[in-house]
């Protein structure tokens, strides 16, 4: 059965009785930035051409159908025309910090593909404070949208930038309660024994309703941190045009652009991990004919599967519902959902204590 | 006025929202004084669009000028040039056949139809959603379908002239009308399904952008906007023309005054809307589509004025004649520049996405507003 652990195993053991000690760890180095910086750009392609063809699906029309077949290659023309655009810079922007912001975000988003496990053993960093990290890194991202909005010199900008910066910082309140619930359940920080406590059941599963509300929870606040209507304030193209990246072109402009979807695509990411099992196969108790078969699809696949279906999820949010305005959307964070997963913590934690899951 | 920096005394920004801008659905040009985000006043910039046309109608024959009119508020043409046809036929007192008196009621209302699909799809994305406004032109274009083999056209109609209309009706015409109610029926509950029960848009428009019935009256707000406030004002119902006085349809009101109430307005006048064509798409009477009228029209000395309820509110038209072949002097009183005027009133205080939705509901055309 074709294993992506098998292959890196290979490659790391060729690489180390080839160059030694410590050239095969640089060359290790190079060769997995080299790989999360294609999958960087493979991801957002794709996950464009998804949302353009889920959106076209939502609003009776075909959506992009002539570069390629099935318009898969619209995506990569689109970047390609942007990549040929001019970058400006506005006269009266702040110069370091407008063009410094895109990358900010970008990195902040590469960052956080560290510690996501896409299949079994097959992990950047295993570190041992994974979920931490994430909710640490995630937050970095806020800065590149200030500096964008404020070097910008552009008072929609601005607006948007202090709006994403109020939603994100409450939102990350909500995301990061939702995975402490499961951290209790499992006694873990890191995301491999996250996924290995989930070996006989996903948490959403053997966790009854408190993790399905702290489940809720977390897909909301991933929207909102994501900038993606309902709670795409910072965006708000019938209020401020495009929000912090009004002043933005070219590829300036698609950097901000594809970390959107790669932020999307993290959060799913990591919601699929801690509670829907992250590679985990779908295993019902006793059953070992059906479990075996589950087992045979190879774990990359259980990820990745997981993952576009919380995406699918997300982009459904966006073509359905309507804007949130900026007070409702704070004292949804503030008024519901804190008090909600405050109260919902400590039943997790009584929970745990109890025993009381599967 | 606009300091150079961006902020008042006060420390408020002040930002122009236009005249090129998403939600302000042409060039329109609001320059807008926040505090936060809060707004403290609008003030809106007209004349982008200012083609004169009042102006150029008195160069233009009685037959002609009302062409002109279809670009004004180009989603209810038909019923602008109805009202220059209605003024016309007053003047010369000329007897409407009743054949072309039924056509014109019904295009009438299937406009009005398609002019609040065409908003409520518009107001959906003001808001933040796009769907609705694919779902809005999928039901749009059936209207636009009926108009193009009626009419030749689908936007600027041009199809009501003085004495009746234009050419007679297609001979599919009735079949494709009923065929649009009966989908239509089932559509608007899918419209309300999607926008009118989500809890999120109903948070966005309930108790935003109020305005009191004096305040709206004093304002002439006249339309869907003017009976969102429990204004009585339908002109169809008030001072009936053609034969709306022998049709059996309510007169929509909403006492909430605010951007709900006037959106319920539009949703439940669309069935109104349905319910009058309903009455007369099997009756309509054989006969003459146009009546016999001289080669060149001459208005006698004197003024007529001539009011009808387009989809935005009341539209007037106001002819001074001198005898001659053209008119002396036009004038149109368009239901947007009204409505606009109320916009300061209604939204202060609120957010500025309030603003949005406010203006959404206010269903404005800028052409209309600026002539």
């Amino acid at each position: 059965m074709f294993s992506l652990e098998k292959l890196v195993s290979i490659i790391q053991a060729w690489l180390q009785s080839t160059l030694g000690d410590p050239w095969a760890f640089i060359v290790v180095c190079i060769l997995v930035g080299l790989a999360a910086i294609t999958l960087f750009a493979i991801l957002g392609l794709m996950l464009v051409y998804m949302e353009r063809k889920v959106a076209a699906h939502m609003q009776i029309r075909l959506g992009p159908n002539r570069v390629g077949p099935m318009g898969i290659f619209q995506t990569t023309a689109d970047t390609l025309k942007l990549v040929m655009k001019e970058g400006l810079t506005p006269d009266g922007a702040d110069k370091f910090l407008f063009n410094l912001a895109p990358f900010m975000v970008m990195i902040a988003a590469m960052l956080i593909l560290a510690p996501i496990a896409f299949a079994k053993n097959f992990q950047i960093w295993d570190i041992s404070i994974g979920v931490l990290y994430v909710a640490a890194v995630s937050s970095v991202a806020v800065i590149g949208i200030l500096m964008a909005g404020w070097s910008s010199n552009n008072k929609y900008s601005l607006i948007g930038a202090m709006r994403s910066a109020a939603q994100i910082v409450s939102y990350e309140l909500s995301a990061g309660l939702s995975i402490l619930a499961i951290v209790i359940l499992s006694g873990s920080l890191r995301i491999s024994d996250i996924i290995n406590s989930q070996a006989d059941g996903w948490w959403i599963i053997k966790g009854h309703i408190p993790v399905i509300i702290a489940f809720i929870i977390f897909i909301i606040a991933v929207t909102a941190e994501t900038n993606r209507a309902p709670f795409d304030l910072a965006e708000a193209e019938s209020e401020l045009t495009a929000g912090f990246h009004t002043e933005y072109s070219g590829m300036k402009f698609a950097l901000f652009f594809l970390a959107e979807y790669i932020n999307i695509f993290i959060g799913c990411a990591i919601g699929a991990t801690i509670f829907l099992g992250g590679w985990m196969p779908f295993h019902i108790g006793n059953w070992e004919a059906f479990n075996h078969i589950m087992d045979f699809i190879p774990s990359s696949l259980w990820f990745i599967g997981k993952t576009v279906f919380l995406i699918f999820l997300i982009m459904w949010f966006r073509w359905t519902f309507p804007r949130l305005r900026v007070d409702q959307l704070l004292n949804l964070e503030w008024k519901y959902l804190l008090p909600i997963s405050m109260v919902n913590l400590l039943v997790i934690t009584l929970m745990a204590i109890m025993g009381w899951y599967l | 006025m606009i300091e150079e920096l961006g902020t008042n005394d006060q420390g408020d920004m002040i930002i122009n929202v236009g005249p090129q801008h998403p939600s302000t659905h042409g060039v329109l040009h609001l320059v807008i004084t926040l505090h936060g985000e809060t707004v403290k006043k609008v003030e809106p910039h007209l004349g982008y669009i200012h083609r004169s046309i009042e102006k150029m109608s008195e160069s233009l024959s009685y037959r002609q000028f009302s062409y002109v009119t279809s670009r004004m508020d180009y989603l209810s043409s038909h019923i602008n040039n109805h009202a220059c046809a209605l003024t016309v036929e007053k003047g010369l007192q000329i007897e409407i056949p009743g054949r072309a008196q039924y056509i014109r009621v019904i295009l009438d209302e299937l406009t009005r139809i398609a002019s609040h699909q065409l908003w409520w799809g518009a107001l959906a994305m003001d808001l933040g959603a796009f769907t609705p406004f694919f779902y809005s032109f999928r039901e749009r274009e059936m209207i636009n379908e009926i108009m193009e083999e009626t009419c030749g056209a689908r936007l600027t109609m041009n199809y009501i002239v003085p004495g009746g209309v234009m050419f007679d009706i297609h001979p599919d015409f009735q079949k494709k009308v009923k065929h649009f109610l009966k989908e239509f029926k089932s559509k608007i509950h899918e419209y309300n399904e999607l926008v009118t029960g989500n809890v999120i848009f109903q948070n966005r428009t309930k108790g935003v952008g109020y305005i009191s019935k004096e305040n709206a009256i004093s304002y002439g707000m006249t339309g869907p906007s003017g009976r969102g406030s429990g204004f009585i004002c339908d002109v169809r119902k008030l001072h009936p023309y053609e034969m709306y006085n022998q049709l059996q349809f309510d007169e929509i009101t909403e006492e909430g005054g605010d951007a709900f109430a006037r959106y319920m307005v539009r949703i439940r006048e669309m069935e109104q809307s349905m319910n009058i064509i309903e009455q007369l798409i099997d009756n309509i009477p054989e006969g003459d589509f146009l009546a016999k009228t001289k080669a060149v029209l001459k208005l006698p000395k004197g003024d007529y004025y001539t009011r009808v309820e387009t989809a935005r509110g009341e539209f007037g038209v106001y002819i001074i004649s001198e005898g001659g072949t053209t008119p002396y002097r036009i004038k149109y009183r368009s239901p947007g520049f009204s409505n606009l005027s109320a916009l300061n009133d209604m939204s202060v205080g609120g957010k500025l996405g309030d603003l949005m939705a406010t203006m959404g509901t206010l269903d404005l055309v800028i052409p209309d507003i600026d002539r």
